[in-house]
């Protein structure tokens, strides 16, 4: 294959918090504002990917339509894509499919939500074939029961300890302070995280992501159109959206038990492992190249399992980097230099997307408060439930 | 008295005595699973639709676990008022998975030690006026009082 990058033109979002609007106003904000950043008129656009959310009704499962009828019907293509919290990363996936095989140069991916307040809970009804729904029913395993559970196992594997966690939170408070679209915008000690109510043990409610209302976009194009309309853009030279590889030995959301590898070794490459090992493939580069990352925090103690899983260090060693300050701003690696999900709750169809605005204004050093310097290499990583990889490669 | 029920027909033998989860395990590649599956092996390799119906190990070492000390929200049906309550992944030896459970009744996450060996037992998820809804839930080994319990 000749050309294998798209240009991200224009990146915007609409700012995370808990406000209550419909959720196509945070994605006709960030598509605006995407659009703006590309000087691109919507009338030019001639593909839309939606992310979709499952939490406001039948304009959020077809939400590409959604928003582009909020713009004003243009006759543009358009597709609505969900991978629960890695849907961001299928809606870009599909443009970036769609500018390589020719059928458009110019498209938008938007993802909006406007989420309700507290854990988040199964669709309604009886539904005694939901392993979503029976998971709640029977064991009342909300999502943080599933990190909880990642997190003492790394306490136990590796001697992880509180105060590493502590520190994870510590740091993406620090690096989401001067962030315009976080919603949490304070910094919090060790020992206020410590001090904060046990929601399930081992991790405490400052060290769990909230849920959040958002809207992220990114104006995708040809390497063809941007060679005209831009100079030296931010690219994407990788996108995975790989699934497991069967017998998935590690317990995850929504499931009750794992994988049997009774029958069958498990791969040699777990998961998680798998996700951004697809993307540097693709992006023929390897974990060494690159300078920044954004992951998904989904508690501090997850942070540290995806410095492993993205070949920061090996595994066990997580605590070390993070110690060491190589992961924080000013360090050779910094992790979630926008705050990740600690400052912003999630938004989940927008987040895969603001993963890639954030890599976006690092590389191109707009990034004001938290830039990363020299960064010439980002990743992202995210993980939807019912095995949805999700990993972006942006590289200028 | 109440007549006592498995709360989900099909996933476990409820007797109170010698409970046990039911999979179902491949008659091809031998491969298990659960809940069960009902009409195709999921090894890539294999796509078999000889599946029979299995009694999972009732013991195992303990992998993780964690607890709730906020109310989950239905369709959990919670005790009023709500006391929280440990949950445990636990690695089957035989069958290689690990699979999860609430922890039985008293037992706090101060009294788990990831590698601990473990062992199912039955106990109420809820009631209604009729009936006790029974679901498996996983205890300490140690803590076991009825050699009935215990491995097979």
């Amino acid at each position: 294959m000749s050309e294998r990058k798209v240009a991200v033109l224009g990146v915007g979002m609409h700012p995370w918090g808990k406000w209550g609007k419909n959720f196509v106003e945070y994605g006709v904000a960030a598509a605006r504002a995407a659009l703006a950043d590309a000087g691109i008129a919507w009338k030019d656009v001639q593909f839309v990917a939606g992310g979709d959310t499952i939490r406001n009704g039948y304009p959020g499962f077809i939400a590409g339509a959604t928003v582009a009828q909020a713009l004003g019907w243009s006759g543009a293509q358009v597709t609505s894509c969900y991978g629960a919290c890695a849907s961001g990363s299928q809606a870009v996936s599909v443009a970036r499919a769609h500018i390589l095989a020719g059928n458009c140069d110019v498209a938008l991916v938007v993802g909006a939500d406007t989420t309700p307040k507290g854990f988040f809970a199964p669709q309604a009804g009886e539904r005694g074939t939901d392993p979503d729904w029976l998971r709640f029913r029977l064991l009342g395993a909300t999502n943080p029961v599933y990190f909880a559970l990642y997190a003492r196992r790394r306490m136990a594997l590796y001697g992880a300890t509180d105060r590493d966690f502590a520190k994870v939170k510590v740091k993406n408070a620090r690096h989401g302070l001067e962030n315009p679209y976080a919603r949490y915008r304070k910094l919090v000690t060790e020992e206020e995280v410590l001090a904060s109510p046990m929601v399930s043990d081992p991790l405490r409610l400052l060290e769990i992501c909230a849920t959040s209302d958002g809207g992220a976009a990114l104006v995708l194009t040809s390497m063809a159109y941007a060679r005209k309309h831009a100079t030296d853009p931010v690219t994407i030279s990788a996108v995975s959206t790989v699934t497991p590889r069967y017998p998935s030995t590690v317990i995850e959301m929504p499931n009750f038990a794992t994988d049997s590898a009774a029958a069958v070794p498990p791969p040699p490459v777990a998961f998680r492992d798998s996700i951004t090992a697809a993307a540097y493939a693709q992006a023929g580069i390897g974990p060494e190249d690159v300078d920044v990352a954004e992951v998904y925090d989904l508690s501090s103690a997850l942070e540290l399992d995806w410095y492993e899983n993205i070949g920061l260090c090996p595994a066990g060693d997580a605590e070390k980097l993070l110690n060491d300050g190589v992961t924080t701003i000013g360090g050779r690696v910094p992790v979630n230099p926008s705050g990740g999900l600690s400052c912003f709750g999630e938004a989940i169809p927008a987040q895969a997307i603001a993963q890639v605005c954030e890599l976006t204004w690092q590389l191109r050093g707009q990034a004001t408060g938290r830039q990363v310097e020299r960064a010439k290499v980002g990743v992202t990583v995210n993980q939807g439930l019912f095995g949805h990889g999700s990993s972006v490669v942006v590289q200028r | 008295m109440k007549t006592k029920v498995s709360a989900l027909d099909g996933w476990f033998d409820a007797n109170p005595e010698r409970p046990r989860l039911i999979g179902s395990r491949c008659g091809s590649c031998r491969s298990y699973f659960f809940p069960k599956e009902t009409f195709a092996c999921r090894n890539p390799s294999c796509g078999s639709a000889e599946l029979a119906d299995v009694a999972l190990s009732a013991t195992g070492t303990l992998w993780s676990y964690t607890d709730n000390h906020y109310q989950p929200p239905a369709p959990y049906v919670s005790p009023e008022p709500f006391v929280p309550y440990a949950i445990a992944a636990v690695e089957l030896a035989d069958e290689k998975m690990v699979v999860l459970g609430q922890v039985a009744h008293g037992v706090a996450t101060a009294d788990l030690k990831v590698g601990m060996r473990m062992e199912l037992v039955a106990e109420t998820l809820y009631s209604d006026d009729a009936k006790e809804y029974l679901v498996w839930k996983w205890t300490p080994a140690a803590r076991s009082a009825s050699p009935a319990r215990s491995r097979s």
